[in-house]
């Protein structure tokens, strides 16, 4: 059943490969995140976020405000790397 | 660079109000918002609100925006409004970058910041549920109130509080048949004026349920649920299945707040107010100094908190940076005096446990 629920919907990870992964050690949402690409899609983890930190609470008995949060970078929503150079080099006139 | 006095992140109910404030205050205000039409979620609330006079109750929220907009326009020698504009960054300089429409980046310096993002949907995890059919029921009611684009013929509410609540009613007006609201928690979350309309229309709460799965080939065809006990653990044999193409989740919203944790605030997961937030003090002032917080993104509360939130947050920031009016302790205490007799219900005491721990 697990590999048929989707966690990170824009990069279709599932339940069954978050939990094996938890499994296996990777206990923080980074760890995942580098893995799977799971909170690394248009939403940037607004959908799988919470789901992974519960999972990884409830895994290994933590309360959920004690799992350590994703870290998030700019830019938050995708940008075009030409858009950005525009920018750049204004700043450079 | 473009240079500003107070940059608004968000339009919405706290964003409006914060923009009103600071600008009433004598501060210049620059209000980004990333959709087309100011308002946030104001704009898809046909219903009318509770609360007092102050924060608009007996109006419904679509009506709200309009009125603060034209309040906003006495001020427009200070007021910079930036639509279908999205805050993708803030850095340790204090430079906010913003990408306007799909071609326009550039970056602004402010000399203060109250981020009003909002809040949006939590999710939940079953078997299929990538199915087309599966929504927000925020998402829903966008369709429906903005778009006009119905979204099925039949649907399972999956979560009693208010919006699993006022969606479903809202639903049955466009005529869309709601065969049954559920909710895992053993009582009904929303106020019993919304659930007692939509049992009198017919239509099951079935408390202590969840869903189990969804079935379907191409889109949504059958959702199975089940019975939960106390420790809510699925009971075997109680599963009923229901023919929908539409399943709304509305398990509750978590602050939007990326762009503060990213700009390196101190945050904090508090259940009461949640997901995570903001560490701020009572001027709505993050752990980054001038930079402030407003609205849900401070903790989900209701529109009438955000919006006094917003009130108090535009007053501080505007303060901060040199626009301190006269009566600035009796608005102060006029903010945190309506803040505390919103939060004196049953539902106040929970959000006020949860701003206990995010004091600073």
């Amino acid at each position: 059943m697990d590999e048929n629920t989707i966690i990170c919907r824009c990069s279709d990870v599932t339940l069954k490969e978050i939990r094996e992964l938890i499994n296996d050690g990777y206990v923080t949402f980074d760890e995942i995140k580098r893995i799977t690409r799971a909170g690394m899609g248009p939403c940037q983890g607004k959908t799988c976020g919470q789901l992974i930190m519960r999972e990884i609470a409830n895994a290994t008995g933590q309360n959920i405000k004690d799992v350590k949060f994703q870290i998030n970078r700019p830019p938050v929503v995708g940008v075009k790397l030409g858009l950005i150079a525009k920018e750049g080099r204004k700043n450079e006139e | 660079m473009k240079q500003a006095e107070i940059v608004i992140i968000g339009g919405g109910p706290a964003g409006l109000c914060a923009a009103l404030s600071a600008a009433k205050s004598g501060s210049n205000v620059l209000i980004i918002d990333k959709n087309k039409n100011l308002g946030g979620q104001l704009i898809k609330q046909t219903h009318m609100f509770f609360g007092s006079e102050k924060q608009y109750a007996s109006k419904r929220g679509i009506d709200i925006p309009e009125i603060l907009i034209d309040e906003l326009f006495k001020y427009k020698e200070n007021v910079e409004i930036k639509t279908e504009a999205t805050a993708v960054g803030m850095y340790e300089d204090g430079i906010i970058t913003v990408l306007e429409k799909e071609d326009n980046y550039y970056k602004i310096e402010p000399k203060a910041v109250i981020v009003a993002t909002g809040a949006y949907e939590k999710f939940l995890s079953f078997p299929n549920n990538d199915l087309p059919g599966i929504y927000g029921a925020g998402a829903v009611q966008t369709l429906m109130n903005v778009y006009g684009v119905k979204p099925g013929n039949k649907v399972l509410m999956v979560g009693a509080g208010n919006i699993g609540l006022i969606v479903s009613y809202q639903l049955m007006q466009a005529g869309v048949e709601v065969k049954a609201i559920l909710d895992a928690a053993p009582k009904i979350g929303g106020y019993l004026v919304h659930a007692s309309k939509i049992r009198r229309m017919g239509v099951p709460i079935l408390t202590s349920h969840t869903v189990k799965e969804a079935i379907g080939n191409e889109f949504l065809e059958k959702v199975v649920i089940s019975e939960v006990d106390e420790k809510f653990n699925r009971i075997k044999g109680t599963e009923m299945i229901f023919d929908v193409d539409v399943m709304c989740i509305s398990v509750g919203l978590t602050p939007l707040n990326e762009l503060l944790a990213l700009r390196g605030c101190e945050m904090k997961y508090i259940p009461q107010l949640s997901g995570i937030v903001p560490v701020r003090n009572e001027n709505y002032e993050t752990t980054v100094e001038n930079v402030f917080v407003a609205g849900d993104a401070t903790g989900v509360e209701e529109a009438s908190a955000a919006m006094v939130e917003g009130f108090l947050a535009g007053l501080c920031a505007a303060a901060k940076i040199g626009y301190k009016p006269d009566d600035f302790i009796d608005r102060k205490n006029d903010y945190i005096k309506q803040l505390n007799n919103l939060r004196s219900g049953p539902a106040g005491k929970h959000i006020l446990a949860g701003i206990e721990q995010i004091g600073r």
